[in-house]
């Protein structure tokens, strides 16, 4: 066991080396956006032109746009010249060498969870892609993903190595005026994760990427592009935890997935991002737009979320079915506490003809904490046969929080059927005494009737990942019945 | 074993319990019968300490403790068990995976090593037999779309698996054709015990056939009007309920 650790430290330390960007002297730059800033951003990354007039351009089509306020959450606006829109860390020394030194707030974070995360998802064969703050300082595996013509490497490598599929495929999902935080991002995105897996391939491992808010008052901008082409497949796990602090940070992500014929991808995504503090001072602003396309006939896309943290969640994985017979799935779980607020969902764009969409929504509130789940689905003229079933349930724990649900159905073909289910539940007093009356203490049975509420969710997410899960949520809901 | 005193309780602000006095020793089973009502499942509710059954005069006392000091997590775990007249259902949990988490809190309480996957499942299959339930029900979530029959068998079977020293059966019987009846009633008097006392709480002498009591009880209007043997059930077949509620108000 520990010497295949430490083969594994070595690998990673080998590949970090590898995998990292550039050699650059790179500081925070001061707050502040303007075109220099842009400008600055693409000269430290040293992008190629190509890439620094798509940012430039998206920055003008920004300015032009406004903020979004048809969402069910309130919060102060937000001043984009405050933020600062890159950091890096600083010199060599405090480059991570092994995987003990990418993140230990997050070893320790998964400590807590009871997870040590070298042996959950190193030895359980899962890549990992670390983000240190913006840039991406570990990749692993690489060697067994590239016998199989995977690429999987950070955004800024794949800029430069795969300038040909980025032109191709970035903003084809997300365009780049699809939304406010989404134009920002076109602007000014530091780096994320690329992915792509070639015709007929089966990505032989899971692959996984942990993000993380390091240095105060930095926004963060990833930006994810995943292909699957024809006949592949690959399942990816993103996780994300941060830091305690008191400033709200702002962070606006892009995911695009482009799923080909025949081709199939899983994301899963477990967010607990600071959520702030129990009088709702601090915590992460994630304003997030994932989207899928399924672009040939029989292609399907799953997203499966479960979200425990942030002060504002803002986010909707949707999915474009372009192809004929092609499948798109959402299954959620979204956890809000204290003063948390959640808009959450998805849209389910139906275009090809038998296409099929489920919809799983699991929305649990405490304290005074809202959450909404917000859903379209939209069957367009040509696609016949299209089905989708949505089942929204709501579970409060306490009798001043909030469960809302906003679904939006737009059908312009006579042949489509679309069923709608919603519940909403107080969680109950005769569950929680026939636990206790079979000698289950009060955190136990809430976790127990918790954890039985999202099952269904659960059950989509890989294992290691589903038990990350659970253990969060019960984090999140400690004391919490009211 | 348990000793109530002149016990009284409020569900709602409004008396069900006038004044109980009962003493259950070890290895006895009493039977509580009563018109609906009465208060049976009232009492079954504030021994196993629910909230929001007020006790508002009184004692009980388990084991030579006070148990209306205790939560009712700790009176499980001490060995106090309740058939639910309605047992409720937990979706998404599996059965399997609820009965291990009762089996291991009692265990841990006791300061015994929890079971591992194996032994547990080595019982299960024994305890399973003894409710004649399949496999098949461990690994559906609790309660969950089960007849009548199945939930009452269920919790026969938890009984079996927590194996209590104090077990109130909250009308095991209701709902259950007499096949059924017969099954559940073998189960219970394959765990009767000389360390394990029950009260079996039902409406019809017909359970009594099966499960023979030692003391027969009649509740109605929260108190005990008549006590005797289990010739006592048959009187009450015989008399109907109209008869206690005469004694009721004589009393
Ligand atoms: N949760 C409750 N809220 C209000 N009244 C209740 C509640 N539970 C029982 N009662 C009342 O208490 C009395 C006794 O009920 P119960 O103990 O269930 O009787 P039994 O089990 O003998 O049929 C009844 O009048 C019933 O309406
Ligand atoms: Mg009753």
């Amino acid at each position: 066991m520990s010497s295949t650790a430490s083969e594994i430290d070595r690998r990673i330390s080998r590949d970090y080396k590898e995998g990292f960007v550039t050699d650059i002297e790179a500081e925070t730059l001061p707050p502040g956006l303007d075109e220099g800033v842009i400008n600055k951003l693409s000269d430290i990354k040293d992008e190629p032109d190509f890439m620094r007039e798509w940012r430039l351009a998206a920055y003008q089509q920004w300015l032009e746009m406004k903020n979004p306020e048809w969402a069910h959450v309130n919060y102060e606006p937000i001043d984009y010249q405050s933020i600062s829109y890159y950091s890096a860390p600083k010199s060599d020394a405090d480059k991570p060498k092994s995987l003990d030194e990418v993140d230990p707030k997050l070893l320790e974070t998964y400590d807590k969870l009871g997870i040590p995360l070298i042996e959950q998802q190193m030895l359980a064969g899962v890549a990992v892609d670390a983000v240190f703050d913006s840039v991406s300082v570990a990749t692993t595996f690489k060697d067994t993903l590239a016998k199989a013509g995977v690429i999987f490497c950070s955004f800024s490598e794949a800029v430069k190595e795969h300038p040909e599929l980025i032109k191709k495929y970035l903003g084809s999902v997300v365009p780049v005026a699809d939304n406010y935080y989404a134009a920002l991002n076109s602007a000014v995105f530091t780096d994320g994760s690329f992915v792509y897996i070639p015709k007929g391939v089966r990505c032989p491992m899971e692959l996984s990427t942990y993000f993380r808010i390091n240095a105060s008052n930095t926004g963060q901008f990833e930006r994810t592009l995943i292909i699957a082409d024809e006949g592949s497949y690959v399942s990816y796990n993103e996780g994300c935890t941060a830091p305690m602090r008191d400033e709200n940070q702002l962070h606006a992500a892009v995911v695009e997935l482009v799923a080909m014929g025949d081709a199939e991808i899983k994301y899963s995504t477990v967010q607990n991002w600071y959520p702030g503090d129990e009088n709702g001072k601090g915590g992460i602003y994630n304003f997030v737009t994932k989207r899928g396309a399924c672009r040939g006939n029989n292609a399907k896309i799953s997203w499966t979320q479960v979200e425990t943290g942030s002060a504002i969640t803002w986010k909707y994985p949707s999915v474009i079915l372009e192809g004929d017979n092609s499948v798109g799935e959402f299954y959620s779980v979204a956890l809000t506490n204290n003063y948390q607020q959640a808009d959450t969902g998805t849209k389910m764009i139906h275009v090809g003809k038998n296409t099929s969409s489920t919809i799983i929504s699991k929305g649990i509130s405490a304290g005074k904490a809202h959450n909404a789940y917000r859903g379209l689905v939209r069957v367009t003229p040509g696609a016949d046969n299209a089905r989708n079933y949505t089942q929204c349930d709501s579970l409060l724990m306490s009798d001043e929080c909030g469960a809302h649900t906003f679904p939006y159905v737009e059908v312009k073909n006579p042949t489509a059927k679309v069923e709608h289910e919603a519940t909403t539940s107080k969680i109950g007093e005769d569950q929680l005494f026939y636990c206790k009356q079979r000698g289950l203490d009060e955190e136990d049975a809430v976790n127990l009737i918790v954890n039985g509420f999202c099952k269904e969710v659960f059950n989509e997410l890989p294992m290691e990942f589903a038990v990350e899960a659970q253990k969060l949520l019960e984090i999140s809901l400690e004391g919490s019945v009211g | 074993m348990l000793s109530i005193k002149n016990l009284s309780a409020d569900v709602d602000g409004k008396p069900i319990l006038k004044g109980i006095n009962l003493e259950i020793g070890s290895g006895e089973v009493h039977a509580i019968m009563g018109p609906n009502g009465s208060g049976k499942s009232t009492l079954a509710n504030v021994i196993a300490g629910r909230d929001g059954y007020e006790v508002t005069g009184g004692s009980v006392t388990y084991a030579g403790n006070d148990l209306l000091e205790l939560e009712p997590e700790e009176r499980a775990r001490d060995g106090i068990f309740l058939a639910f007249q309605y047992p409720v259902e937990i979706p998404g949990v599996s059965n399997v995976y609820f009965l291990k988490a009762a089996v291991n809190a009692a265990r841990k309480h006791r300061g015994e090593e929890e079971l591992d996957a194996m032994d547990f499942l080595k019982l299960i299959r024994t305890k399973l037999k003894l409710v004649e339930m399949k496999e098949e029900f461990m690994h559906r979530a609790v309660n969950e779309g089960f007849s009548g029959g199945e939930k009452k068998r269920n919790e026969i079977l938890q009984m079996a698996m927590l194996e209590p020293t104090l077990a109130v059966l909250d009308e095991t019987d209701s709902g259950l054709d007499i096949d059924a009846l017969k099954v559940v009633a073998g189960g219970v008097n394959a765990l009767r015990s000389k360390d394990r006392s029950m009260i079996v709480v039902t409406h019809y002498q017909r359970l009594l056939d099966y499960i023979v009591p030692d003391h027969v009880h009649v509740l109605s209007g929260g108190k005990i009007v008549k006590s005797g043997d289990k010739n006592l059930a048959l009187e009450l077949e015989r008399e109907g309920y109209g008869w206690v509620e005469q004694l009721a108000q004589a009393g």
